[in-house]
């Protein structure tokens, strides 16, 4: 999406015509833009204009309200329980970006290589990722808090005899590899795309260069397939952040609320316990973590992609 | 081969193989965990069933009201998926063929909207649209799911019109084709491979997603996700009933997935990368 910003700016620069529109044109205008731009509007636009300005309301999801300044953000950064969520949430974000892009990045040379199982391969690697989070959190927690204890108590292993979801570290790992397990055959896809489009020329010659496979890997086709990785780190960090649905389904939180993530903290803080104000200047410092953070990330990595 | 490289293969090969069966393991447990009875799952959940069940299967079919949440789904997801595909088409026609201030902005505002989560949203969302939510919660999801998906669908189709000369547009314009004519006749079945990226992109997130239903769906008008969840939330310590559930969930979006699999990968990696 934002790697296109070659495309905008260049819309964008070339003049635009400053004629009044002509009768054809704004008709043409209402035909085929009208209800989608509509539609966008009532539905993206005003909501989002809408929940930056209750921030600043006493607003309680009901009643009218009246103005009462950033106390809704101090009463949100003065909440010990959102801190612990963010700083879980955080590590989650760092954590899952490794360790699915580290997998990822393998899978996709795996199933690129000459192996005469690379189709079979690539179909069970992406299977996991057809199924929402919700089913695939669920099969993980029979698997967690079932499966595994009982194989456990069978043949001794020590590690699994209790549930991994009853322990706030535990579970912050079994967060990781559900996730690694759910996404990686998505980004495996994305670094297909860019194996692939490496020039076969290019690694001919840098075979009769003398240079092992290792090498090539690194100075030919890491560098050559960088746009891969700015794409994939990009999902896999704004997927990081919005992560909800594995979230509910494997841990819901629990035990006691430990392993919330930024989203569920919000979903939890104004749908059940009310308290819409702090749950939407919540909402706020998301987005604007997560834009910020996502823009950084997106120009480093497009610097690294000019230095080829 | 020398036998360096027969090594790598092997090693490869080896490395193939484990991972695999690490990624279907939760489907085989899931799968041979539905059709054994309780006592058996406790005993071992790893080995085939000493006794088959198709137990299971009758019950998570009625307690999960199945094929009512299977329709809901279909319903839902056909609907949106084929009227974001008019709407948003037709947007990005008239946003690259435009060449005026207007739709240059409306075109950045489409793309920067990509960056808000839901999250930021869906407080105020579901105070404003709390009546129409209230009328007729099915229509009013779809709708929600139109305003989501503009952005992306639309983004994808104006990658894709930005490459087909206009002078297309103006030979059929000069036929005396009017403008929608000319867009539904010539333009549009030029598009079908980035309809098929729009449609399976967007197909895969709403028939998975589960917040937006969550929020807005009753009982009766609840989607697979949604009625899985719940259902395993109240019979999870029935397991095998537990897994003929989770079974039946994805079930059809995998059929659909080995049916179509070809598309699948290159609509996701032409809209991944676009």
């Amino acid at each position: 999406m934002i790697f296109l910003d070659k495309r905008i700016s260049t819309t964008l620069r070339s003049k635009g015509d400053f004629r009044m529109p002509s009768a054809r044109a704004t008709k043409k205008f209402l035909k085929f833009s009208l209800v989608p731009l509509a539609i966008f509007t009532a539905v993206l636009v005003i909501p989002f204009a809408n929940g930056f300005y209750l921030t600043f309301t006493d607003w309680d999801g009901f009643e009218s309200h009246k103005l009462v300044g950033f106390s809704n953000y101090v009463a949100s950064f003065k909440d010990p329980m959102f801190w612990s969520t963010l700083r879980f949430t955080a590590l989650f974000v760092v954590v899952s970006l490794v360790a699915v892009n580290v997998v990822a990045f393998g899978l996709a040379l795996l199933v690129t290589s000459k192996l005469r199982s690379r189709n079979i391969l690539r179909t069970f690697f992406f299977i996991p990722n057809l199924i929402g989070g919700v089913v695939l959190g669920v099969i993980w927690q029979f698997i967690f808090n079932s499966a595994l204890v009982s194989i456990a108590k069978k043949y001794n292993w020590a590690s699994f005899e209790q549930s991994w979801l009853q322990d706030t570290h535990k579970a912050f790992w079994a967060l990781i590899i559900v996730t690694v397990w759910q996404s990686s055959g998505y980004m495996m896809i994305v670094y297909i795309t860019g194996l692939v489009s490496i020039e076969n020329d290019v690694l001919e010659a840098s075979q009769i260069d003398g240079a092992s496979p290792l090498r090539t890997l690194l100075s030919i086709k890491l560098p050559l397939m960088a746009q891969a990785f700015t794409i994939a780190i990009f999902l896999t960090l704004r997927g990081g952040f919005m992560a909800y649905d594995v979230n509910v389904a494997l841990t819901g939180g629990g035990p006691y609320r430990t392993t919330e993530l930024i989203s569920l903290h919000i979903f939890q803080d104004a749908f059940a316990n009310g308290h819409f104000g702090t749950g939407q200047s919540k909402a706020v410092i998301m987005f604007l973590t997560v834009a910020i953070v996502a823009l950084v990330q997106v120009s480093v990595s497009k610097k690294m992609e000019v230095q080829r | 081969m020398s036998a360096r490289a027969r090594l790598g293969r092997r090693i490869t090969f080896a490395a193939g193989s484990i991972l695999a069966f690490a990624y279907v393991t939760p489907f085989f447990l899931v799968f041979v965990n539905s059709l054994k009875l309780k006592p058996d799952i406790l005993a071992n959940p790893l080995t085939l069933p000493s006794h088959v069940t198709w137990d299971n299967f009758q019950q998570a079919l009625t307690k999960m009201n199945y094929f009512r949440s299977l329709t809901n789904s279909i319903i839902i997801t056909t609907l949106s998926v084929s009227l974001l595909i008019v709407f948003s088409s037709m947007f990005a026609y008239y946003l690259a063929r435009t060449k005026s201030k207007l739709s240059k902005w409306i075109f950045l505002g489409l793309v920067t909207s990509m960056i808000v989560p839901f999250q930021a949203l869906m407080i105020p969302f579901m105070a404003r649209f709390a009546s129409i939510v209230s009328w007729n919660n099915r229509a009013a999801l779809i709708f929600f799911y139109i305003g989501f998906g503009t952005a992306m669908s639309t983004f994808l189709y104006h990658g894709f019109i930005s490459n087909i000369p206009s002078e297309i547009d103006e030979a059929a314009a000069i036929d005396g084709a009017s403008d929608m004519t000319a867009f539904w006749k010539i333009i549009f079945p030029m598009m079908r491979p980035i309809t098929a990226t729009v449609a399976i992109i967007n197909a895969l997130w709403i028939w998975n997603d589960f917040l937006l239903p969550r929020l807005v769906l009753t009982p009766e008008t609840q989607t697979l996700p949604l009625s899985t969840y719940l259902f395993y939330g109240q019979y999870s310590t029935e397991y095998g009933q537990a897994m003929a559930g989770l079974l039946l969930a994805v079930i059809p979006i995998i059929a659909f997935y080995l049916i179509l699999q070809k598309q699948f990968i290159s609509g996701i990696s032409s809209g991944a990368v676009k």
